[in-house]
């Protein structure tokens, strides 16, 4: 590690230790593992600082209650052991929401009857410092102690900004170190600084007094007496004493979600109680919450004054002269649209080859267990359900790496702010915001990495009603549904001298249904379940960078590694399950009976018995046998009553129930059901024509009409295009949200919608098409 | 009638005087550092007329139409 021309900071009064100092000390000894967390505004490369500290072997768990990822990583300096705690990225330490109130008692150590960590380190954006100690400001005022990492510095000295770091550390009275995140300078110089933070905030030396930071208060006198006030009234009444920094949040936040929180036991007292003194405050002269940013502002200009400088005339710098054709009118939306089309192009041009190699290697590893293993139910259960389950999970990865590989890039040179800034009019137009567009263009090709993009949408009512609508997007898995159907019972028609097809118009109408339910479910949501204030999009538009491919790989490894771990299990679990319902109970002697009885039909007709009794005919036929008296094809024998107005016959029926872990599967099922043979492969013509003729040759049991026509053909891809057949979308709701109540929502009110827009489609279809 | 930064002509700017409201906007505006007497820039739209562009403190904001009425100039 090159840490050439970076320099620890640490104000004067403390003084150094070197390392190999700290280790001999015995009066100030530091906690055996120094608890370190990490705080930072958003685009300041706070996770790349966590890797750069941590590596990649982090452990990720989820708070209880609430959606924020609790990220943590272990890290050694000089024999010390470090625990490193990430913290959402954020501009504020206000909290308005469960989700940001994790961040403050974190801090705090209000969290998990943990302690508060024994030094905060706060990362600041060295081209952007005025805005960034606003932040740090409020982390001093939580008299923890503090390391600020000064990073992209190499930012600001092409932005010609001077910044006199030991002047910089003198003021804020904490160390100040220079680093490089990205190129990893600088990171062994930060984790001496924070050993010796810890050190000097150890109880022992704490006890002897003088080397803790003092209480950082930039608030005028009347608002500190307010508070001192309030502090002292709230003791009287409650058990629990509130942190000074949280008596003067709740001064400060009027918006009652702190009050609701913190005012246990004098909840309506306390709330007048807070009103006059606001009220008071601000006939003072100090407006609440205005007061804040004033004496917060205020003291960053006392601190920069003389120690940062930044050039006062508007020369453009490279990151403008890009912005200014970005951001254009026309050259701005051609280069959107260009970059969008890569995206989604190379979701398909790359993945799609990658998937068929897994595919392929998950076919031969059944096969060669196939021939290693005796028939019966434990051979059926290791191919069918434990290697099919396992690739069901695996076969997602590639999406998800191309797709993080391009959000990673768009992040970390800054262009996916201007994205969600060139989209937002138009999302807006449904209640959501620009930052929702990349997950739901992503969802067309699947929304399972679709779904893991929505982490960008801060706001936690938008980036649920993105993950909620995600699904509806018509996804690559369904392409083959429609492809199958369109091609057996859509006429090749051609329109306006063969411009325009009516099999493609068919197929561009599902792709229709999907998006146009979608804005509907959007909308509809953002007027009950998630309704609220419309959230801010103040929205930073960074600098642009050049991506570091480290930062980009460390973050698509992470991404899928998430998707296996926490995802995976849910899905390999319920193909597994699905697997049982359709392998038992496994009755030979109703399958033998079943197959004398189509026998018996045929008796006199020698060349069709001749036929019939083809060994690989009659496999064909056991396995549909097996099939229909299977715990799933009673299931859908069952339902057929509820299917029949949608057109269906109980093999449809049970094709959906089949479904379920993964709605490409439907037309396996089929293929199973309509005695092709478990090993039909949709994606071959061969099978697929194949597959058409038996479906036009089905005919109901009782009547003998054709079971499939153009209505249900359509009925079919309506309800494919808007249910939510698909297990790895509904674990990664549960995995995103954080609460298997979202998953379940998702499933009933798609499941619904399928059902009604089945029923729809098939009722007109017969009226038109009779 | 009150001037908003939502009234800025592109390269043009101004000082704020006062933030209106107290609602989420205008608590995120206050804490990303919009505060009265700081300058704010117009420095453009996107293409479809809104969100607007902005630069203040040295870096660039991005405001909705409706947001930036709150910035009085």
């Amino acid at each position: 590690m090159q840490d050439a021309g970076c320099r620890v900071f640490v104000p004067a009064p403390c003084i150094p230790y070197p390392a190999s100092f700290l280790t001999a000390m015995t009066t100030i000894t530091p906690p055996a593992t120094i608890r370190v967390a990490l705080v930072g505004n958003p685009n300041t490369g706070k996770s790349t600082l966590f890797t750069a500290l941590a590596g990649v072997r982090q452990r990720v768990g989820n708070y209880p209650g609430v959606t924020v990822e609790k990220k943590t990583g272990h890290l050694r300096h000089a024999g010390q052991r470090f625990e490193l705690i990430d913290l959402p990225g954020t501009y504020s330490l206000a909290p308005r929401s469960p989700d940001e109130m994790v961040t403050v008692d974190v801090l705090l150590g209000r969290r998990d009857n943990a302690e508060p960590p024994d030094v905060v380190l706060s990362i600041v954006d060295a081209s952007n410092l005025e805005r960034n100690l606003f932040l740090v400001s409020q982390v001093l005022s939580l008299g923890v102690p503090t390391v600020v990492a000064l990073n992209m510095t190499d930012l600001a000295r092409d932005r010609q900004v001077e910044i006199n770091v030991d002047a910089l550390a003198q003021r804020l009275g904490v160390p100040v170190v220079e680093i490089q995140a990205n190129r990893r300078i600088g990171i062994d110089s930060l984790k001496q600084a924070l050993a010796q933070a810890a050190c000097r905030s150890a109880p022992s030396s704490r006890s002897s007094g003088g080397l803790a930071p003092k209480h950082h208060n930039p608030f005028p006198d009347i608002f500190q007496q307010h508070a001192r006030e309030l502090s002292q009234w709230l003791n009287d009444r409650q058990t629990e004493t509130l942190p000074h920094f949280l008596i003067e949040r709740l001064l400060l936040d009027g918006d009652g979600y702190l009050e609701g929180e913190l005012l246990n036991g004098a909840a309506t007292e306390g709330a007048a109680k807070l009103r006059a003194a606001r009220e008071s405050l601000a006939a003072a002269g100090c407006p609440t919450p205005a007061v804040e940013a004033l004496a917060r502002y205020d003291w960053v200009a006392r601190v920069l004054d003389g120690v940062a400088r930044r050039p006062d005339d508007h020369q453009p710098t490279t990151s403008d002269r890009i912005d200014a054709v970005l951001t254009h009118k026309l050259w701005g939306t051609f280069v959107f649209a260009a970059t969008m089309a890569v995206l989604f192009s190379s979701i398909f041009i790359f993945a799609v080859p990658l998937m068929d190699v897994i595919d392929g290697a998950v076919g031969s590893l059944a096969g060669l267990v196939k021939t290693a293993m005796p028939e019966g139910a434990l051979r059926s259960l290791a191919v069918d359900g434990v290697i099919g389950g396992v690739g069901a999970v695996v076969i997602f990865l590639p999406q998800i790496l191309i797709l993080f590989l391009f959000i990673a890039l768009l992040e970390d040179c800054g262009y996916m702010a201007r994205a969600a800034f060139l989209m937002d009019r138009l999302m807006a137009g449904v209640g959501l915001s620009g930052k929702s567009f990349i997950p739901l263009l992503s969802s067309f090709a699947c929304a399972v990495p679709g779904i893991m993009a929505t982490r960008v949408i801060e706001n936690r009512r938008d980036r649920l009603a993105t993950i909620l609508i995600a699904p509806l997007m018509s996804c690559s898995a369904r392409l083959p549904v429609y492809v199958i159907l369109i091609g057996a019972f859509v006429p090749a028609e051609r329109y306006l001298g063969g411009v325009l097809g009516l099999q493609g118009l068919v197929l561009f109408a599902m792709y229709a249904v999907g998006a146009v339910v979608a804005i509907g479910v959007a909308w509809l949501l953002k007027k009950t379940l998630l309704r609220g204030e419309t959230p801010p999009f103040v929205l930073e538009l960074p600098s642009y960078k050049m991506p570091s491919l480290r930062t980009v790989s460390y973050r698509m490894a992470e991404r899928g590694w998430a998707f296996l771990a926490r995802a995976g299990t849910v899905i390999f679990a319920v193909t597994v399950v699905i697997w049982a319902l359709a392998y038992y109970p496994r009755s030979q002697e109703r399958v033998a009976a079943g197959i004398a009885a189509e026998r018996a039909e045929l008796a006199g007709d020698a060349a069709a018995l001749a036929d019939f009794n083809d060994p690989q005919n009659l496999d064909h036929l056991t396995a549909s046998l097996h099939q229909r008296y299977s715990l799933l094809g009673r299931a859908g024998q069952w339902i057929e009553p509820a299917v029949r107005p949608l057109g269906w016959d109980w093999r449809i029926g049970c094709a959906a129930i089949a479904s379920f872990p993964a709605r490409e599967v439907v037309m396996g099922v089929l293929g199973v059901i309509y005695h092709l043979g478990p090993e039909v492969d949709v994606g071959a013509e061969v099978d697929q024509s194949r597959l058409q003729e038996r479906l036009r040759a089905a005919r109901w049991d009782d009547t003998g009409q054709p079971v499939y026509n153009l209505p249900v053909a359509l009925s079919i891809m309506v309800f494919f295009a808007l249910c939510a057949q698909c297990a790895a979308t509904l674990a990664v709701i549960r995995r995103e949200t954080n609460s298997w109540r979202w998953p379940v929502f998702t499933f009933t009110y798609m499941t619904t919608l399928a059902y009604l827009g089945a029923l729809v489609t098939y009722q007109v279809g017969i009226h038109v098409f009779s | 009638m009150t001037r908003s930064a939502a009234d800025l002509e592109v390269g043009q700017s101004a000082s704020v005087v006062r933030i209106a409201g107290a609602d989420g906007v205008s608590r995120r505006l206050l804490e990303m550092g919009v505060t009265p007497g700081v300058e704010i820039r117009r420095l453009g739209a996107a293409p479809l007329g809104d969100p607007l562009e902005f630069e203040v403190r040295g870096y660039r904001l991005s405001l909705r139409r409706k947001e930036a009425q709150h910035v009085e100039i």
